[in-house]
């Protein structure tokens, strides 16, 4: 009897937990989509509005913003994957003496993640005059453990025989990697490259470290000081802003929601 | 065979460790250094003062209390993370209906940016047309002024750092879940196991695995996630709510003092050294190795 009691207090807390989970953005879209004076109120029937948005998209720069949001997202990933590629087959499929210890500073760098080490990697960007540059937000990002370690793993379950294989038709080294191991790890550069990309996007604290003027500042940056409560911006405007900010990334996991989940689970399990 | 010297892997892994010792080991190193010396300005030549840096550290009530905000954070969020990532796992794999949309609803915080919904977070947090004390004022119920106390504004930070990370840990229990064989649990279920009976005794010894690497990724995020600090509480009232990583940036671009930062810098990378050693004891290495 008292499982099925169970049963139901917790079917019901699995609806309830739904539902917060989901409220900060349904407010965004009730507050972005109606008039100010109903964003702290909520009626059923308050007239829709789209002014919001277009306030929002005259207060602030954010088509510069998304350009460089997206310019500085693809240098990272573009890098990421050629730089992760060839470190991962190095430590999958060479023997070579130091394999262990190039292995283990690959893999330092998931414990040391780039955000604590802004202030001497503030001064080496100084020092390279790359301040307020998109390569300059993205440099520290160039390589990544993550991604090295990822495709080590995916690479390690390729079976020997398609790599002599491929040596006898006469393909180099590089041209193996390019033709052989590659295709056979699509899934994981897939799964890679999602987790990759809405980090980036979302990506706060470096960029804001090294961006000054709207050159190169990223979304996130943006919305910051868009959003700052000194900006004296009120909330609707601030909640269209938001949903430009995050509407790209946000369709494009609601296109690919399963793909996306099976990302992010691909990438753990590994 | 005898292992030897192989240009080609080496050439294959220069790019990436060339990056990754410009942008990890040697920053990590410089850290150390810059700790012990100090200069008037960033312009001026460091000089050596030894151990200074760190008894102005001792001294410091802030670094005091940011230390311990620190502690609270990471007890407050780490096992709640957990806790409710793997009822949420457990209610997407389960047989009730609307799995998809639970799924959909737990997962979508992950992809949100931080600073982004910070300000919708915010709005919920205000004290007087806060969409929270509004709730609260519906019950009869004074709300709490969220941000603004002292007492509560970390707890605030908290409660919005939970409902960010439950649903990207979320996945690793799911992907734990599939690999469960059911026979397991039709066992059980002759038995007449109860289902909590059987969470404690069957599901939640088998992920134990995801649990430990869960729990590493939980603590990392206590030290490195303070995304929402910027537009939440900026720290306050009072260094109330601020946190390590927090007071770094403030140290070395507010304050403009590369030396202490650098300072609090190095209490970073230990504790995240010995966040790596217990990982280490703890957790099989085949993961790694395998």
């Amino acid at each position: 009897m008292d499982s099925i009691w169970f049963q139901r207090v917790s079917k019901f807390s699995a609806y309830v937990l739904a539902i917060l989970w989901v409220l900060p953005l349904l407010y965004a879209f009730w507050a972005a989509f109606h008039p100010p004076e109903f964003a702290t109120k909520f009626a059923l029937f308050a007239p829709l509005t789209m002014e919001n948005f277009v306030s929002a998209w005259d207060q602030a720069p954010f088509f510069r913003y998304m350009l460089n949001t997206v310019i500085i997202t693809t240098i990272i990933l573009f890098s990421q994957l050629v730089v992760c590629t060839l470190a991962g087959y190095a430590l999958a499929r060479e023997e070579f003496l130091g394999r262990g210890f190039a292995f283990a500073l690959v893999l330092t760098q998931l414990m040391v993640m780039p955000e604590v080490l802004i202030v001497e990697n503030y001064q080496t960007l100084t020092g390279l005059n790359l301040v307020d540059t998109h390569l300059g937000v993205g440099l520290p990002y160039l390589a990544s453990a993550f991604g090295i370690f990822l495709l080590r793993q995916t690479f390690k379950t390729v079976p020997q025989e398609l790599e002599d294989a491929a040596r006898v038709e006469g393909l180099s080294g590089l041209g193996i990697i390019w033709k052989v191991f590659v295709p056979l790890a699509f899934p994981t550069y897939l799964a890679f490259s999602l987790v990759s990309v809405s980090y980036h996007w979302n990506n706060f604290l470096w960029p804001l470290v090294v961006t000054n003027t709207e050159a190169s500042r990223p979304l996130t940056v943006g919305m910051a000081i868009f959003g700052a409560p000194e900006s004296g911006v009120d909330w609707s405007v601030i909640s269209a802003g938001t949903l430009i900010a995050i509407g790209p990334l946000l369709i494009l996991f609601l296109v690919f929601q399963r793909k996306f989940i099976q990302s992010f689970m691909h990438a753990g399990i590994k | 065979m005898l292992k030897r010297f192989n240009l080609k892997a080496w050439l294959l892994l220069l790019p990436a460790l060339s990056l990754l010792i410009a942008f990890t080991h040697w920053p990590t190193l410089k850290s150390f250094w810059r700790s012990v010396t100090w200069a008037r300005s960033d312009a001026a030549p460091a000089k050596f003062v030894g151990l200074e840096n760190y008894e102005i550290l001792l001294d410091d009530p802030v670094f005091w209390r940011v230390i311990e905000n620190n502690f609270w954070y990471a007890l407050g969020t780490v096992p709640t993370s957990i806790a409710l990532a793997i009822a949420m796992a457990l209610w997407v794999n389960s047989k009730i209906r609307f799995t998809g949309l639970l799924r959909l609803a737990f997962f979508t915080p992950t992809i949100l940016p931080m600073i982004t919904v910070a300000n919708i977070w915010l709005f919920f947090y205000s004290p007087n047309i806060g969409l929270f004390n509004q709730l609260l004022a519906l019950i009869g119920i004074t709300g709490p002024n969220w941000l603004g106390d002292p007492d509560i504004a970390l707890s605030s930070l908290m409660i919005m750092t939970v409902w960010k990370e439950a649903g990207f840990f979320m996945i690793f229990y799911l992907a734990a879940l599939q690999t469960l064989s059911p026979e397991l649990f039709d066992a059980a279920k002759v038995e007449g196991a109860s289902a909590w009976r059987m969470f404690r005794k069957i599901t939640f010894p088998l992920l134990m695995p995801t649990t430990l690497f869960v729990l590493i990724n939980a603590l990392l995020n206590a030290f490195k996630l303070v995304d929402h600090l910027f537009i939440l509480t900026k720290g306050g009232p009072n260094n109330a709510s601020n946190l390590l990583l927090y007071y770094i940036y403030e140290t070395a671009f507010s304050f403009l003092d590369s030396y202490y930062a650098a300072t609090l810098t190095v209490v970073m990378l230990v504790t995240l050294a010995i966040v790596a050693l217990v990982q280490m004891l703890f957790i099989d290495r085949r993961i790694h190795y395998r």
